[in-house]
């Protein structure tokens, strides 16, 4: 059980995955725009990088690694996550029809989401349990979620801040990410 | 000045100024960022992940333009994900075997290449619909872009957090090395810093063909009224 807990305190705030490990990069500055999108995207990662773990957990445990087909691995797991997107889409439309309205656009974009990936092969590396790469992909969801909330957050402040011509847009976000970084260094001492 | 040679579209050298800089992948549309912020600790690092992402780029381009004629349209993106995925597999692999030293720097970043979007977009942009010869130099065209900007960020991240160059010592012995660059703000900062200078310079010179523009119409203004003026007379 402390074994679990500090894995995820540790991918949801120290090691957070897109503040210092810079996984999911793309996302995080391209639909950070507004709370909603945040809220919406972050929301189809935890559920997908959660079903991700398992299923590669599992897969890497019962086929890849006694085969000795490690080297598979990353085709394996690219392809994995692709059909489960695919999964979770169709499912979602058949029966949660408002839940897939509210994703809609954002599920197709996890696969090429690198943080699903690197959490998939992260768990694969450090040899966790099928139990401990679950919770390693809620964790490291919730890590997403939080910076994620947080920069859509300040996003929208920062639309009425009168801000250098040269710094608009791109180079105030980063500006925005720096800040926050430092601020998640401040949690390198929980564990 | 103004009348700018434009290069005939599919050359390898028009293919080669595009990706680096026209069109470069990460200073001018802004894809590809995760490997650009993980990786450029060091110089050295950077062209390392650049070389690698380019070689397989360029594999995959020429695949996916070699197959483009039989890879029916609505299975496009498993296909390209396969082929990439593939070529990813080969390069982590003789990477190990080859230069060790580079596999342990890069380390998870180097199955990542598979969900790099500069080679997933130009699979999709390019290779899916051109010939072999103009897909290879686009992907070292766009390859060479990727490694340009992660040098210059390697360059300023190393020579202000650890005061060295490809390790070797450049900056005086008093130079107290800045830690936080080489760490995870540093990489937003840098990279903050590179884009404005890149939006300003932009700024610049719009301005610029602006002003030119204006100039223009004042002097067709000026010889036509004149023109008017003399046929009045």
């Amino acid at each position: 059980m402390r074994e679990l807990l500090i894995i995820a305190i540790g991918s949801a705030l120290v090691n957070n995955v897109v503040l210092s490990q810079f996984l999911g990069i793309c996302s995080f500055l391209g639909v950070s725009n507004t709370i909603d999108t945040a809220k919406g995207m972050s929301g189809a990662v935890i559920f997908v990088m959660t079903l991700a773990s398992l299923v590669a957990s599992i897969i890497y445990k019962f086929v890849l690694n006694p085969f000795g087909l490690d080297y598979l691995k990353t085709i394996v797991f690219i392809l994995v996550i692709a059909a489960l997107v695919q999964l979770v889409e169709m499912f979602m439309k058949k029966s949660m029809p408002a839940m897939y309205q509210a994703l809609g656009i954002f599920l197709p974009l996890i696969t090429t989401n690198c943080a699903v990936l690197g959490v998939a092969i992260n768990n694969v590396q450090d040899s966790n349990s099928i139990l401990a790469s679950t919770v390693n992909g809620i964790a490291t969801g919730l890590g997403y979620t939080l910076a994620m909330v947080l920069m859509a957050g300040l996003r929208e402040k920062m639309e009425y801040n009168d801000i250098p011509k040269s710094f608009r847009g791109m180079p105030m976000v980063l500006l925005t990410a720096m800040l926050m970084s430092l601020a998640f260094f401040g949690f390198s001492g929980i564990i | 000045m103004s009348a700018k040679k434009e290069l005939t579209p599919n050359t390898p050298i028009e293919r080669i100024y595009n990706g680096v800089a026209k069109e470069n992948p990460v200073l001018v549309q802004m894809i590809g960022m995760c490997p650009l912020l993980a990786v450029t600790t060091s110089v050295s690092n950077g062209i390392g992940m650049g070389l690698t992402t380019m070689v397989v780029l360029v594999l995959s381009n020429i695949l996916i333009s070699l197959l483009r004629k039989v890879i029916p349209n609505s299975l496009r993106m498993p296909c390209y994900i396969g082929v990439i995925a593939s070529f990813v597999t080969v390069t982590e692999l003789s990477l190990k075997a080859y230069l060790p030293s580079l596999y342990e720097a890069l380390g998870l970043y180097i199955p990542l290449i598979v969900v790099n979007c500069i080679i997933m977009g130009r699979a999709e942009a390019f290779a899916g619909k051109y010939p072999v010869v103009p897909a290879f130099f686009d992907g070292i065209g766009m390859g060479l872009g990727f490694t340009v900007g992660l040098v210059i960020l390697g360059a300023v991240r190393e020579l202000l957090g650890a005061g060295t160059l490809l390790g070797y010592h450049v900056l005086p012995a008093s130079y107290q090395p800045i830690n936080m660059f080489i760490m995870a703000p540093g990489a937003f900062f840098v990279l903050a810093i590179v884009i404005a200078i890149i939006q300003k310079r932009n700024a610049v010179k719009e301005e610029k063909a602006a002003a030119a523009a204006k100039k223009e119409r004042e002097q067709i203004l000026a010889a036509t009224t004149g023109m008017a003026m003399s046929a009045g007379k």
